[in-house]
């Protein structure tokens, strides 16, 4: 069990399976589980799939990347009703969440890691 | 003063409407949106119908989380969030007496701004929920004024949500999170939920 896990949220399932791809080849070790896609696979976010990837990661606090609005409702949502504590970045998607998965490799404190995603803040 | 099985009835009428209304709801969120609210709120509010029927219930409160979590998991995308933190924030509302449904409403108004931070005039379901929740405390509500606040979303310019994306092109189309908000309130009124 470690401390941090990334959380990443899309409309599309593709979107989120690409940037894990991208981001487990730079930080192998970090704990990064996704959600994307309506229930029955289509276009949109569901709250269960969110839910899902939550209790999923070994994270025992998680740093949460989404891409449009109703991601971040229904993270909002789930960060809500959880037990883990759930930070949600308004970062550029795949700038946010790479930078901070990038860092949780590193070993970098947290405190530094909002430092540097300060500046990806695009919503 | 809501009760229990009034309350389940308003909100079974809700499902009905909206099944009714499935084509129309996604053919107006097709102008503005990515077209699936008629669908997308149909498949919410059946999965409402069904756990409504499963078990029997105590509370009005226990009747409107039920609703709220079935809504939530099941519309999906932003109405998804928006119609559960409605129907969770009247549930919690409602847990302090279900003898005031304006105040349990204005809960639910209250649940929709924190999730959407929605304001009057960004062409949202708040456009409808304001006034009625207004109208309700002033024992005014009509269907007349439902539609003509649902009629009011048409030359705005949205502010929020997909919409907004579209800037001056979402002008002249009405919204589709308003018009099922408006089937919510008429069902309201038709199952007597606002009669003393």
């Amino acid at each position: 069990m470690s401390d941090y896990g990334v959380l990443l949220v899309s409309h599309v399932p593709q979107i989120v399976e690409g940037l894990s791809i991208l981001l487990r080849e730079v930080a192998p070790d970090v704990a990064i589980t996704a959600a994307g896609g309506t229930d029955d696979g289509g276009v949109g976010t569901s709250f269960d799939k969110i839910q899902t990837a939550v209790l999923k990661n070994a994270g025992e606090s998680l740093l949460a990347f989404y891409d449009l609005g109703s991601s971040k409702m229904n993270l909002d949502m789930v960060a809500e009703l959880s037990d883990k504590k759930i930070e949600i970045f308004d970062t550029a998607f795949i700038e946010g969440a790479y930078t901070a998965t990038a860092l949780l490799q590193a070993k970098v404190p947290y405190h530094e890691i909002l430092k540097q995603l300060e500046p990806l803040k695009v919503k | 003063m809501l009760t229990v099985e009034k309350t389940i009835r308003w909100l079974n009428l809700f499902g009905q409407k909206v099944e009714e209304k499935k084509v129309y709801l996604s053919e107006l969120d097709q102008a503005i949106g990515d077209g699936d609210h008629g669908t997308n709120m149909a498949r919410g509010t059946a999965a409402m119908k069904t756990v409504l029927e499963q078990k029997a219930y105590d509370t009005v409160q226990d009747v409107l989380k039920t609703a709220g979590m079935a809504l939530l998991s099941k519309i999906g995308g932003a109405s998804g969030p928006l119609y559960g933190s409605a129907f969770i924030g009247m549930a919690k509302q409602a847990g302090e007496g279900a003898a005031d449904v304006s105040a349990i409403l204005e809960a639910g108004l209250e649940g929709i701004r924190k999730r959407g931070n929605a304001e009057a005039g960004d062409k949202t379901m708040v456009d409808v929920w304001l006034p009625a929740v207004d109208a309700v405390k002033n024992k005014e509500l009509s269907r007349e004024r439902i539609d003509e606040w649902v009629k009011a979303t048409e030359p705005m310019k949205a502010k929020k949500g997909r919409a907004s994306y579209l800037g001056e092109r979402s002008i002249g189309h009405m919204d589709p999170g308003a018009v099922s908000s408006g089937l919510l309130f008429e069902s309201m009124i038709e199952e007597g939920v606002l009669d003393e």
